[in-house]
C-alpha cells in the first residue's frame, strides 16, 4: 500500500508516523554508510602516514649498517718510494714551504697506492687464491687507497711498517654480502666477477671483512667515485648555515614587520597592499623563489653560485610571510586589557608593544619560527636552480663556499646510477632528515607547553 | 680580522655613546625638583643612535667603494708598459700575486722587483686605508656622540625620537615582503621578456611542441618552446591529485568535526597533519620506489599498461600530500558554521548524515570551494614529486598512466644553475616561472576572494 504517494493532508497522523518510521531504516543505513566513509578517510589518511614511515624506515635502515675491512698494511719502501718531507725551517716565506710541501704531497699522491692496497688484501685472502688484481680491488672501496696515503702523509715515519687500517668495503661488495643484488643472477649481470664474490664471502666469514654501524654516512662528504663512503657531512654543513642565515633574517624582519603591519601601521591603502602581499607571497610555490634568487641574487647580484648564502637569503624570503603571519595572529590574540593596562599606567605605545604584549607572544613566535625553520630545513627546489646540485666533495668552511643541502644531497643520490646501493643510502639519509625535523618540531612542542605554563 | 677589529671598536663605540648619555641623563635628575622628559635609558639610546649611524654610513661607503679603490691603486703600482702588455688573465694574476706579497703571505717563485716594491707599497696603503677608515668613521660617529650629548636636556624628547627610528626600522622590516613581491615580478617579467625576444608569445603559449636544444648556440637554432604539453601535464597531475585529496580530506574533515569523539581527534588530527610537515622531496622518493612500482603491477594484473613514472603516480601521491590542507581548511570552514543551522536540522528531525548533507555542506560550500583552490594552486606549484615521478615526457597527450612532464619540472630542467642567461635555453625558465605565478596568484586570490566573502556571511 502506497501511503506515503498521497498528499500529506491527506494522510491521517498514524499514516505519517507509519511514512516516516518506514523510511528510518534506509536513512539510517545511509546515515552509517556516511558515517562509515568518513572513518575510512580517516584510516586512509592515517595509513598513509604510517605506510609512509614504514617504507622509508624498511628501505633505510640496511644502511645504517656498513661492511668493514681490517686490513693490515705494510708500507712497503719497495713501493712506496718517495723523498723525506719537507719541513717548514728550510724555506724563506711560507709560500715557498707551502709550494714545497705541496710538492711532496704531489709526489705522495702520484704513487700507485692500489698496489699497498692489492698486496694488503692478497696477505688477508687464502695462500694461493687466485684473483685478478682488477677483480681484488674491486671488493675494497675506492677511497681504500686515499685512507692508506692520508695515514702516511700524516704520519710518514711508517714507511717499512705494518699497521692495522680499516677500510670500507666496495658499494659492490656491499650490494653482494646484503643481497640488495639478486645473488641467482648469472655472471654477465652481477657487479663483481665470480673469484671476487667468493673471496667476500671467505672474507665475511673470517671475519676480514665485518658489518658495523655506519658512522661514514653521518661524518664524510659525498663522494662519487668511492660510493661506499659518500656521507651526508657537507650536506648537513650547508644545511646548517642556511638555517642559521634564516634564523638570524628572518626572525626579527619577520616579528618586526608583524609589529608594525598590526600595531603601528595605520589603516591605508598601503598596509592593504603589503598586507594582501605577504598573504600572497606565502602561496607563491617555492620554486618562484628560486628563479628569484637565480635572476637577483646570482645573475645581478653576482653572489656566488651554490653557495649556502644565497640559498639561506632565498629560503629566508620564503620563510619569511610565514612568520609574519604567525606573528600578527598571535600579537591580535593579545588581551585588550593587558594593553589598556600599560597605556592607562602611562606608557607610550611602543612601551606597550615592546614591554608588555610582545613578552606575551613569545611561545607563539618561538613555535612559528621553528615550524617555519624546519620547513625551510626541507625545500629542495628553490636550491637546485641556484646551483646547490653541484657536486660538492667538502665540507663548506664558510658560508660564501660551494655546498649542498641535506634534501638536495637526497635528490642527488636518488638519481645515482647505482640503485642498488643508493636507494638504501637515499632512504637513510631521508630518515636523518626526518630526524631533524622531528626533533625541531619536538622542541618547538615543548617550549610552548613550557612557556605557555609559565606565562 | 679586519672586521672582527672594526666590530669590536663599534661595539665599543656604542656602548661608550650609551653610557655618556646616560651619565648626562644622571646629572639631569640629580638636580633637585628637576621633571625631565624622558628616561636615561631613552638619553642613552639617543646617543648611541646618534653616534653609530654616521659610523656605519663611513664604513659601508668604504665597503661599497673600497675595493676598486684598492684594485686601482695596485693597478697604478705596476708599470704601465707592463700593464699594456698583460692581458685581463696575466693582469687578475699579478695583482693576486701583489696582494699574497703584501699579505705577508709571500709567493711561490722568483718576485719581479716592480712586485715586491708593489707589494710594499699596497701593505702600507692597506694599512692606512684601515686605520683611515677607522679614524673616520670614528671622527664622524664621536661627533655625533658629542651633538647628541649636547642636546640632553631637561626637555629633550628622546624617548619620542627613538621610537620614531624604532618606527622606520619596524616599517623598513615590512617592506622587505614588498620588496620580495617586487623582485619576483621584475625578474620575471624582464627575464621573461628577454625570452620573448627569442620565441614570440604566441609560440609559446600556443605551441603544442617543446623541444629545447640545450647547449645550440648556433643562432636561430634552439628549438621549439611551446607551453602546451608542460601545461597539459600540470593539470593532469593537479587533476589526479584533488581526486585523491578532495574525497578523502573531505571526508576525513566531516568526520574529525562532526562524529569523532574528542580524544581521537585529538590524536587523529596532529598524525594527519605530519604529512604537510614532510619535505616534497621524501614523498617523491617514496613515488618514485613504492607507489610508482607497485600501481605498475597492479595496473600489469588488470591489464593496464601503467607505467612506473607517470602521470598517475605523481598525482596519486601529490594528492596524498595534499590531504592534510584540505582537511584542515575544510574542517576550519565546516567549524565556522553557525550551530544554529545544525540544531535547527537536528529539530525537524534530520539524522547527523542528513544534516551534514543538506545543511552543512551547501552552508558550507563556497569556503570549502575555495579551499580546494588553494589547494589546487599548491598542487600547481609542486616540484620535487614531478620531478622525481612524473617520468618527464613533454609531449602533448592525455593518457594519465603516462609519463608527462610539468610547468615546474621544465624551469628545473632548463635553469641548471649555470648562469648563462643569454640564451632561451635557460631564459625560457623564466617565462615558465611567470605563467606559474600569475597561474597561482589569480588562483589564490580567487580563493581568498571566496573565503573572505564566506566568513563574512557568518560574522
Amino acid at each position: 500500500m502506497a501511503i506515503d504517494t498521497l498528499p500529506i493532508a491527506k494522510q491521517t497522523p498514524a499514516e505519517r508516523t507509519q511514512v516516516v518510521h518506514d523510511g528510518l531504516r534506509a536513512r539510517h543505513l545511509s546515515e552509517n554508510i556516511f558515517k562509515g566513509l568518513g572513518l575510512a578517510a580517516i584510516i586512509l589518511a592515517l595509513g598513509f602516514v604510517a605506510l609512509l614511515f614504514t617504507d622509508i624506515i624498511r628501505k633505510g635502515l640496511p644502511a645504517f649498517t656498513q661492511e668493514n675491512m681490517h686490513l693490515s698494511v705494510n708500507f712497503d719502501p719497495a713501493i712506496v718510494k718517495v723523498d723525506p718531507v719537507p719541513i717548514r725551517n728550510g724555506f724563506a716565506s711560507e709560500a715557498e714551504y707551502q709550494a714545497a710541501s705541496l710538492k711532496w704531497q704531489r709526489s705522495v699522491a702520484l704513487l700507485n697506492w692500489n698496489k699497498v692496497v692489492e698486496a694488503s688484501l692478497r696477505a688477508a685472502a687464502p695462500a694461493g687464491y687466485e684473483i685478478d688484481t682488477k677483480d681484488l680491488l674491486t671488493i675494497a672501496e675506492t677511497d681504500a687507497r686515499h685512507e692508506i696515503r692520508e695515514r702516511f702523509v700524516a704520519n710518514p715515519t711508517l714507511l717499512g711498517q705494518t699497521v692495522d687500517i680499516d677500510v670500507l668495503a666496495s658499494a659492490s661488495a656491499v650490494n653482494w654480502i646484503k643481497g640488495n643484488i639478486d645473488r641467482s643472477l648469472q655472471d654477465s649481470q652481477q657487479q663483481l666477477s665470480p673469484e671476487a664474490r667468493s673471496l667476500i664471502d671467505t672474507f665475511v666469514e673470517n671475519g676480514v671483512i665485518s658489518r658495523g654501524f655506519a658512522w661514514s654516512i653521518l661524518t664524510n662528504v659525498d663522494s662519487r667515485a668511492a660510493p661506499a663512503s659518500a656521507g651526508l657531512a657537507g650536506a648537513f654543513f650547508g644545511s646548517l648555515y642556511m638555517m642559521i642565515i634564516v634564523i638570524l633574517l628572518a626572525v626579527p624582519i619577520g616579528v618586526a614587520s608583524a609589529i608594525y603591519l598590526e600595531e603601528f601601521a595605520p589603516k591605508s591603502k598601503v598596509t592593504d597592499f603589503i598586507e594582501v602581499n605577504i598573504n600572497n607571497l606565502a602561496a607563491v610555490p617555492s620554486i618562484v623563489f628560486g628563479l628569484l634568487g637565480a635572476a637577483v641574487f646570482i645573475n645581478y647580484m653576482h653572489l656566488p653560485i651554490s653557495a649556502p648564502l644565497v640559498g639561506g637569503l632565498v629560503l629566508t624570503l620564503m620563510t619569511l610571510p610565514t612568520i609574519i603571519i604567525a606573528t600578527r595572529g598571535a600579537l591580535l590574540g593579545v588581551s585588550p586589557a593587558l594593553r589598556q593596562a600599560a597605556l592607562g599606567m602611562g606608557a607610550s605605545k611602543t612601551q606597550m608593544v615592546f614591554h608588555h604584549v610582545l613578552p606575551v607572544t613569545f611561545p607563539s613566535i618561538l613555535t612559528a619560527t621553528i615550524i617555519g625553520v624546519a620547513h625551510a630545513l626541507g625545500e629542495t627546489a628553490p636550491l637546485l636552480l641556484i646551483g646547490m646540485k653541484a657536486f660538492v666533495a667538502s665540507v663548506p668552511a664558510t658560508p660564501m663556499d660551494q655546498a649542498t643541502a641535506l634534501p638536495v644531497q637526497i635528490y642527488l643520490w636518488q638519481g645515482n646510477e647505482d640503485r642498488n646501493f643508493f636507494e638504501p643510502r637515499t632512504a637513510a639519509a631521508i630518515m636523518v632528515l626526518l630526524a631533524f625535523m622531528i626533533v625541531l618540531n619536538g622542541i618547538a612542542v615543548y617550549l610552548r607547553s613550557r612557556l605557555e605554563k609559565r606565562a | 680580522m679586519n672586521n672582527l677589529v672594526i666590530a669590536a671598536l663599534l661595539l665599543v663605540l656604542i656602548g661608550l655613546a650609551f653610557q655618556t648619555g646616560w651619565s648626562k641623563s644622571g646629572s639631569l635628575v640629580t638636580a633637585k625638583g628637576v621633571r625631565v622628559h624622558s628616561r636615561q635609558q631613552y638619553h642613552g639610546s639617543l646617543v648611541a643612535i646618534w653616534a653609530i649611524i654616521p659610523a656605519l654610513v663611513a664604513l659601508a661607503l668604504w665597503g661599497w667603494f673600497g675595493g676598486d679603490v684598492t684594485h686601482n691603486y695596485i693597478v697604478g703600482q705596476i708599470p704601465t708598459d707592463t700593464v699594456l702588455a698583460l692581458d685581463q688573465v696575466g693582469l687578475n694574476a699579478t695583482i693576486a700575486r701583489i696582494r699574497a706579497l703584501a699579505s705577508g703571505y709571500g709567493v711561490a717563485g722568483d718576485v719581479l722587483p716592480y712586485e715586491q716594491a708593489a707589494g710594499d707599497a699596497l701593505r702600507s696603503f692597506n694599512f692606512l686605508t684601515f686605520v683611515g677608515t677607522i679614524v673616520v668613521a670614528g671622527a664622524l660617529g664621536l661627533g655625533g656622540l658629542f651633538l647628541a650629548r649636547n642636546r640632553i636636556d631637561v626637555r629633550l624628547r628622546a624617548r619620542n625620537e627613538v621610537e620614531r627610528v624604532i618606527n622606520l626600522l619596524l616599517l623598513a622590516c615590512s617592506a622587505v615582503a614588498i620588496l620580495t613581491t617586487a623582485g619576483i615580478v621584475g625578474s620575471l617579467v624582464t627575464e621573461a621578456f628577454k625570452f620573448f625576444t627569442f620565441v614570440s608569445p604566441l609560440d609559446f603559449f600556443f605551441g603544442t611542441v617543446w623541444s629545447p636544444l640545450n647547449g645550440s648556440t648556433i643562432p636561430g637554432e634552439y628549438g621549439s618552446y611551446g607551453l602546451l604539453p608542460l601545461l597539459v601535464g600540470t593539470l593532469m597531475i593537479t587533476a589526479i591529485a584533488m581526486l585523491v585529496a578532495v574525497p578523502v580530506g573531505l571526508m576525513a574533515a566531516i568526520y574529525l568535526s562532526q562524529y569523532a569523539h574528542r580524544n581521537f581527534r585529538a590524536v587523529a588530527k596532529p598524525i594527519i597533519e605530519v604529512l604537510a610537515g614532510i619535505p616534497t622531496i621524501v614523498f617523491g622518493f617514496f613515488a618514485l620506489t613504492t607507489v610508482g612500482p607497485f600501481l605498475r603491477d597492479a595496473g600489469g594484473t588488470v591489464g593496464l599498461g601503467i607505467n612506473a613514472t607517470s602521470a598517475l603516480t605523481a598525482g596519486v601521491v601529490m594528492g596524498i600530500m595534499i590531504i592534510p590542507f584540505v582537511s584542515s581548511l575544510s574542517d576550519d570552514i565546516l567549524n565556522q558554521v553557525p550551530r544554529t543551522l545544525r540544531d535547527g536540522a537536528y529539530g525537524l528531525g534530520a539524522t547527523k548524515s542528513e544534516t551534514i548533507r543538506n545543511v552543512l555542506l551547501p552552508a558550507a560550500l563556497p569556503g570549502i570551494v575555495g579551499a580546494f583552490l588553494l589547494a589546487v594552486s599548491r598542487a600547481v606549484g609542486e616540484t620535487m614529486i614531478v620531478v622525481l615521478a612524473a617520468g618527464n615526457s613533454p609531449v602533448l597527450k592525455g593518457n594519465p598512466f603516462e609519463p608527462v612532464a610539468t610547468i615546474t619540472v621544465s624551469i628545473v630542467n632548463q635553469l641548471t644553475g649555470d648562469t648563462d642567461f643569454a640564451g632561451p635555453q635557460s631564459l625560457v625558465a623564466f617565462a615558465l616561472g611567470l605563467t606559474l605565478f600569475v597561474l597561482t596568484l589569480c588562483l589564490n586570490i580567487f580563493a581568498l576572494f571566496i573565503v573572505r566573502k564566506f566568513r563574512e556571511q557568518y560574522e
